[in-house]
């Protein structure tokens, strides 16, 4: 079936999510269970001097209150490392002692009979707080800013002389660009099921991570692996914010053996916005030199972001820099502050989000100045190779990404001075960017099961977070199992399966995969070696080598009569069912990265197998140190402003990306406009305020936390290059969740400047900045 | 949420009846009542479930005015066609609020009593006098992007935050009103109170009174109206700055005038001091831009929302360009 992958097929799972038949999380009902609601504080720094619980707990239904004075240890999690769980707040684990280090901290954990009664009951805690004074506002507070220790030194990049280049420069550009706090804002809460059975634990949770939940439970409440089950078969959504885990599975499982009863506990939509992380606000000062012709001669890129008093957090916006342009001389830093606030976490592309803005809008300022076309800009600094580390791209076809999208957008038509364009009443402008995201891959294993009634099963342990990884999975399995889709199951977000990548970073697509196909391909070449040691099958004495796999049937190449089906032969040999398992050892992330590859938990059957799956080694045999791996892409955006009330319009939207061989048209294009949406909330409308007296959160639901509605839609043009990567993996695609938003929105605030030559460069960019 | 008691009566009479006790409330589409109940801001002990009265009808007068039952969904309303045709001006405020999914539960009585939208009011482990009275307001000194800039006090400075009594401002609708000592008609300028010293009182409605009908005078020139919001995304979004406006233009000038805003007042703002301007004036952008400064002229910003003060006006004079036209 070697006309499976690209196709644009509908969603596997997706009869059962519109029918509502895909149980999420918080769907999980356990007999006997009981719910839980979260407590949190209400001041900023302090600590908590009284907590009386009696009132609440005399609420009928009410079957235990947890503080930090009747809750169990914790033990510190072993390891950073996000592959083997991340907790998000290290120095703060749930519920054990009395300090407050930030608004919204967890406190207590009511649980009740229904959920109602533990809502109210939570309202009735009373606490008691001495408090300190916070420090909670980045702009005021630069001077207690320090160079991060997480990371190491690629957070402070350096080639040739930036500073020296920037005093001798024909042209020189240099502003400061701001971005607000973001919270993720999934639609689906955080949630969490937990059940103990004796000492056997099972939970549901809504997590980009069951192994990295598993992992963190085992080591901060001292259990046996064996004993934990995490389970996230569907998820609404995480945006990064189920990446790390939060206080509330950990709270859920303590309660659950508290009150020896199943506990669920979901986050209501307000304790999101101060207790599953966000994205930290950045300042991000952009210095550009060139010569008269626009040649980039230094590059200038500091960031100061936030950090707490309880982890360390890097909003990596200068990464994507030090490549992104052919340039001599550059410098990146970045900077910490800590302040008391939840700890930011990874969001929807972190880094590359706020970065590529900063950096893109920069390159437009400096092709206004120079009187250049923007695109002309980008031509001329292009990247041939990664400058800093001195490698080649592993595939770069961002100049046809830049053609293709000019031309969908009609760029031709633009004029080039700002304000100079007119439709009826509104200022036309037209913008554009460069898009770019890490092309991450990471060790994942997976299982396929080829049963004798003819239908395949995958199993791996990661998870699809609605982006469409159980349709793509099922794509490549069924296109290495020769088999339609439909006798394939993929079977995902389950701590029992196969380790497989979390879902971060834009990388299950390229670690997930290979693996999948490499089992799939391994049960098929066991199938092989079966039917020609076989002397009833048709295929004995052939050379296994010519013999291939297709629609459920092997048969010798050149001759589709010469074979039997997979149903014939496994049903003659009295086999239910033939089994292979692959794990690949591949890891495109950067080893001085701030996120290494996940480590540990190695199936060993699995690697033991891998051994002798000739897939696996011909994929592990490419040496990729030797490249650079990241997705490209170009994007460009009309839109329309009326001049009186600064009101904007994206009018048209169109993303032409270069993020290897697209493996399901239909989703792919799903994503990326997923991301654009995002992009267009980033540069028009989101930003969550914080009160100026006491440092917190003030938006706390959508209703005032705007995210962009389908009024605010553009029209959407994404297209794709598609030409696989050769290097990044066999399939040689790569994962498209993240650079969706990574150029849209400085394509938006380029195309707002070409539309009012206003430049706006503290987002997002409202209309009382336009009026 | 606090536990309550919830109780259907099936006729006017015991739903009024029945509303006499302490902490007890009506209920109809519950759109803006059971969010705030969510959230413990309205902690009824009691709720009359009023959806089983006769107040579902919309019905033209003899005497050319137009009678809406309190119990009218916004949706329908929006929609009638007499609405649509004669005050399109309350058609639009209707249609530009909220999502469809809420102004099919909405209804015209509710929407007279929604409540703002500050987001101190809304968690309640912010000081807010309207909320908590004496506990302070957090906005003034706060973040206070959205919030009033007419109509305030040193107490409050929330935004009134419905579209639809904007356009009924301007319309000067009458409220109907029924509790057990009987029934009474409240000028619509009359129903909302300012903050001042008390932002806990946010209508002149009597504890028991049930809002019956809402009526809307015959006003022919209303077909010529345009209700205008500006905000910052495109739908499902408060309004930073809205008006309505009713011109009645005659040979290029303005013989009556009937204008309000909102997003920018504590209460629905019927801009009297604008529409002084434009009475006899002639319908053109100089006439227009002074009304809008005339309107505005009132105005105390506060640190996160000056910029309302010109985007009212700007606002004001692309709503009276929309209906007046330039002679």
């Amino acid at each position: 079936m070697n006309d499976i992958l690209g196709k644009p097929i509908d969603r596997v799972d997706g009869k059962l999510k519109v029918s509502g038949g895909a149980t999420y999380s918080a769907e999980y009902f356990p007999k006997n269970m009981v719910y839980g609601v979260l407590v949190l504080s209400t001041i900023s720094k302090g600590r908590i001097r009284n907590i009386d619980t009696n009132q609440a707990e005399r609420v009928k239904g009410v079957v235990g209150i947890m503080t930090y004075k009747n809750s169990m240890s914790l033990h510190f999690p072993q390891g950073t490392d996000p592959g083997s769980g991340k907790y998000a707040e290290k120095d703060l684990l749930p519920l054990q002692n009395d300090r407050i280090y930030y608004d919204g901290q967890v406190i207590a954990a009511v649980m009740a009979e229904t959920f109602e009664k533990a809502e109210y009951a939570a309202k009735l805690v009373k606490v008691d707080y001495e408090t300190e004074s916070p420090i909670f506002d980045l702009k005021t507070n630069i001077s207690k800013s320090y160079k991060p220790s997480s990371g190491g030194s690629q957070l402070q990049l350096k080639r040739g002389d930036a500073d020296a280049a920037l005093q001798s420069a024909d042209v020189k550009m240099e502003q400061t660009y701001t971005t607000p706090v973001y919270h993720h804002n999934a639609m689906e809460p955080h949630a969490s099921v937990a059940e103990w059975n004796g000492d056997q634990l099972m939970v549901y949770d809504a997590t980009q991570a069951v192994s990295g939940v598993k992992s963190l439970l085992v080591s901060m409440l001292g259990l046996l692996p064996e004993k934990v089950k995490v389970v996230s078969l569907f998820i609404g959504g995480g945006f990064g914010s189920k990446g790390f885990t939060w206080p509330n599975p950990i709270v859920t499982v303590m309660a659950a053996k508290m009150v020896k009863r199943p506990v669920k506990l979901v986050l209501s939509r307000q304790q999101m916005f101060t207790t599953a992380g966000r994205r930290s606000e950045t300042i991000q000062k952009i210095a550009l030199a060139s010569n008269s012709s626009g040649k980039l001669t230094a590059i200038k890129h500091d960031t100061i972001s936030e950090s707490s008093f309880v982890d360390e957090f890097v909003e990596t916006a200068g990464l994507a820099t030090s490549m992104l342009y052919s340039c001599p001389n550059v410098e990146i830093s970045h900077s910490l502050v800590r302040l008391n606030k939840v700890t930011p976490c990874p969001t929807r592309a972190p880094g590359e989000a706020p970065g590529t803005y900063a950096i893109e809008a920069a390159m437009d300022e400096l092709a206004y100045q120079l009187k250049m076309d923007p695109i002309q800009l980008r031509l001329v600094n292009y990247a041939e190779m990664d400058e800093q580390r001195q490698k080649k791209f592993s595939s770069k076809n961002l100049k046809e990404c830049y053609q293709r999208g000019a031309d969908a957008i009609g760029w031709s038509q633009r004029s080039p001075e700002p304000k100079s364009m007119r439709e009826g009443n509104y200022l036309v402008g037209y913008g554009m960017a460069t898009a770019t995201y890490l092309a991450n891959r990471v060790a994942s294993a997976a299982k396929a099961t080829l049963y004798a009634d003819g239908h395949a099963e995958i199993l791996s342990a990661t998870q699809d977070i609605g982006t469409g990884t159980y349709t793509i999975m099922t794509q490549i399995a069924a296109e290495a199992l020769g088999l339609p889709v439909d006798r394939v199951t993929v079977k995902l977000g389950d701590s029992d399966y196969p380790r497989a990548a979390n879902s971060g970073g834009s990388q299950v697509t390229a670690s997930v995969g290979p693996p999948i196909r490499a089992a799939a391909l391994g049960v098929i070449a066991k199938l092989i070696s079966l039917a020609v040691s076989d002397t009833a099958s048709p295929l004995h004495g052939h050379k296994e080598e010519d013999i291939i796999a297709d629609n459920g049937r092997i048969y010798v190449k050149n001759h589709t009569d010469r074979g039997e089906s997979y149903t014939e032969l496994l049903n003659r040999k009295g086999l239910q069912k033939l089994e292979a398992q692959a794990k690949t050892n591949v890891s495109t992330r950067d080893p001085q990265g701030a996120n290494p590859a996940p480590t540990g938990g190695v199936d060993a059957a699995a690697e033991e197998e891998s051994k002798t799956n000739p897939a696996v080694q011909e994929d592990q045999n490419v040496d990729r140190k030797l490249y650079s791996f990241h997705s490209f892409g170009a994007q460009f955006v009309k839109v329309l402003v009326d001049p009186d009330l600064g009101t904007v319009k994206v009018d048209k939207a169109v993303a032409v990306m270069d993020v290897g061989k697209i493996l399901n048209l239909k989703t792919a294009k799903s994503q990326i406009m997923g991301g654009m949406i995002f992009g267009i909330g980033m540069a028009l409308l989101e930003g969550t305020a914080y009160d100026p007296n006491n440092g917190r959160v003030v938006t706390r639901d959508l209703a005032q936390y705007l995210v962009p509605v389908n009024a605010d839609m553009p029209q959407f043009d994404i297209q794709f290059i598609d030409k696989p990567d050769p290097y990044i993996s066999p399939i040689g695609a790569k994962g498209i969740g993240e650079i969706g938003i990574t150029g849209m929105t400085a394509a938006v605030v380029n195309a707002i400047y070409h539309a009012t030559g206003k430049r706006v460069r503290d987002l997002p960019v409202t209309l009382d900045k336009l009026i | 949420m606090e536990p309550f008691k919830l109780i259907h009566p099936n006729d006017q009479h015991t739903a009024i009846a029945s509303s006499g006790g302490a902490n007890v409330k009506f209920i109809a589409g519950g759109t803006n009542l059971v969010d705030l109940m969510k959230l413990d801001i309205e902690k009824p002990a009691q709720l009359v479930d009023i959806n089983s009265l006769k107040l579902q009808t919309i019905e033209t007068l003899s005497n050319g005015n137009v009678r809406i039952g309190a119990l009218v969904k916004n949706s329908d309303l929006a929609y009638h066609p007499v609405i649509m045709k004669n005050y399109p001006v309350l058609s639009e405020a209707l249609l530009s609020g909220a999502s469809p999914q809420i102004r099919n539960m909405a209804t015209v009585g509710g929407n007279l009593l929604q409540r703002t939208r500050c987001p101190y009011f809304y968690d309640t482990s912010f000081p807010c006098n309207k909320r908590v009275p004496g506990s302070g307001c957090s906005a003034i000194n706060g973040y206070n992007r959205m919030n009033a800039i007419l109509g305030t006090s040193s107490q409050c400075i929330a935004t009134h935050p419905s579209d639809m009594c904007v356009a009924m401002a301007a319309l000067g609708a009458i409220v109907h009103v029924e509790g057990l000592r009987g029934k009474r008609e409240i000028p619509f300028h009359e129903f909302h109170l300012l903050p001042g010293q008390t932002p806990q009182y946010e209508t002149t409605l009597k504890h028991g009174e049930l809002i019956t009908a809402v009526e809307i005078p015959a006003i022919p020139y209303a077909a010529k109206s345009h209700y205008l919001k500006v905000r910052d995304r495109h739908s499902y979004e408060f309004a930073l700055a809205s008006a309505a406006v009713i011109l009645n233009v005659v040979n290029g000038r303005i013989q009556t005038a009937r204008v309000a805003l909102g997003g920018v007042g504590t209460r629905p703002w019927r801009a009297v001091l604008a529409e002084k301007v434009l009475t006899g004036a002639l319908a053109n952008e100089q006439t227009y831009r002074t009304a809008a400064e005339a309107a505005l002229s009132e105005a105390k910003p506060h640190k996160d929302n000056a910029f309302k003060i010109e985007l009212a006006k700007r606002t004001l004079v692309r709503a009276l360009k929309t209906v007046g036209g330039m002679s």
